[in-house]
């Protein structure tokens, strides 16, 4: 038989003209170097976000040319800014738009925990409406940061067993945000 | 650019047309005509100022609310129309006082359309009621909200945040 090399963290066996691998390793391999991102850019980190975007930083090398402004059609949120809390419900609702799987990554200090905006009309955290794979701390981060969480992103993509989804976890953890969901929990 | 009118001007025709509605006067630093009215005559007043075939002030700058919790009883809460005559170039600010157990005053959308956010906003931030207000409805905060967030007795800070010392934030 062939032998077992690692290529691009993907376990696989290779020989002439086959190679073998785990599907849970090529889908994921396949969902990270795709993720279709949906800019949420309230304010000051959405500037760091476009930097990241630009010729300069380039995430379009981890395969995210395409930025997705339908909540349909993206598997990655990033919220970059500061949510107040009439805004909210709007955020909730493009969480619940999008398809499985998908990934969110709150972006700086406001959309991580409110940051300086200690105050009434302001979400203090993201996460206190959808659940958030991905913080990037900083006020505002610096793009390098912001393609830190992205490669974070990536990492949990490419890990993620195909099962997870209809996990009972995954539906205990939905039904923590009264975030509508179909899945049985085996 | 120097106003074609001046406070006194003004001031004594207010005094004569309204008496008893006018109270006291003040003049900022700037000479901006301040006058303290009586809140049952805001609707008439700002209709006369604006319908004066001299004064002409008919641009409504902006109209807020203040809070001030410890005044006497029956004047808590405050209600300040800025008010501007473009053609004399002339501005004047006339406050009124409202009790807080009962914050009423008359809308003036029917003079200046512009007053329509404006009021719901000072309604959003206050509670401060415009009567004859064709849609009094918060504007600017969560419909969900439940209180009048500038009025002194809350805290300005979110109370369900708590990863800070409440002792050094008001809490």
């Amino acid at each position: 038989m062939g032998k077992v090399t690692e290529t691009g963290q993907m376990e696989a066996i290779n020989y002439e003209g086959f190679q073998l691998t785990k599907l849970d390793t090529v889908i994921g391999a396949a969902r990270a170097n795709s993720l279709w991102p949906l800019p949420f850019a309230t304010s000051c980190c959405g500037i760091e976000y476009m930097a990241a975007m630009s010729p300069n930083y380039d995430i379009a090398r981890f395969g995210m040319e395409r930025m997705s402004f339908s909540p349909r059609q993206a598997d990655l949120l990033i919220i970059a800014g500061t949510i107040s809390k009439k805004l909210a419900p709007v955020l909730r609702q493009v969480y619940e738009q999008m398809s499985e799987p998908k990934w969110v990554m709150a972006v700086g200090a406001c959309a991580s925990s409110g940051g300086i905006f200690d105050t009434y009309s302001v979400l203090q955290g993201v996460d206190r409406i959808i659940p958030v794979d991905v913080y990037v701390p900083g006020c505002a981060p610096r793009p390098e940061q912001i393609i830190d969480g992205i490669m974070n992103v990536q990492a949990l993509a490419k890990h993620e067993s195909l099962r997870r989804r209809y996990s009972p976890e995954y539906k205990h953890l939905l039904d923590n945000y009264k975030i509508d969901n179909d899945i049985d929990g085996e | 650019m120097e106003s074609k009118l001046t406070n006194e001007q003004v001031l004594e025709a207010l005094r004569a047309q309204f008496a008893t509605a006018i109270g006291e006067e003040e003049q900022t630093i700037d000479n901006y005509l301040t006058v303290y009215i009586n809140s049952k005559n805001v609707h008439e007043i700002v209709d006369w100022l604006y319908k004066h075939p001299e004064f002409k002030i008919q641009f409504l700058t902006n109209i807020t609310g203040v809070h001030y919790p410890e005044n006497e009883k029956g004047k808590e809460l405050m209600v300040v129309y800025h008010l501007h005559s473009l053609q004399n170039n002339f501005r004047i600010r006339l406050k009124a006082f409202l009790p807080i157990e009962n914050p009423v005053i008359d809308s003036i959308v029917d003079i200046y359309s512009a007053a329509n956010w404006i009021e719901r906003e000072t309604y959003d931030f206050y509670g401060i009621i415009f009567n004859n207000h064709p849609n009094l409805k918060r504007i600017l905060n969560q419909d969900s909200m439940d209180y009048f967030p500038l009025r002194k007795e809350y805290h300005v800070e979110d109370a369900t945040r708590q990863d800070k010392d409440d002792r050094f934030f008001g809490r």
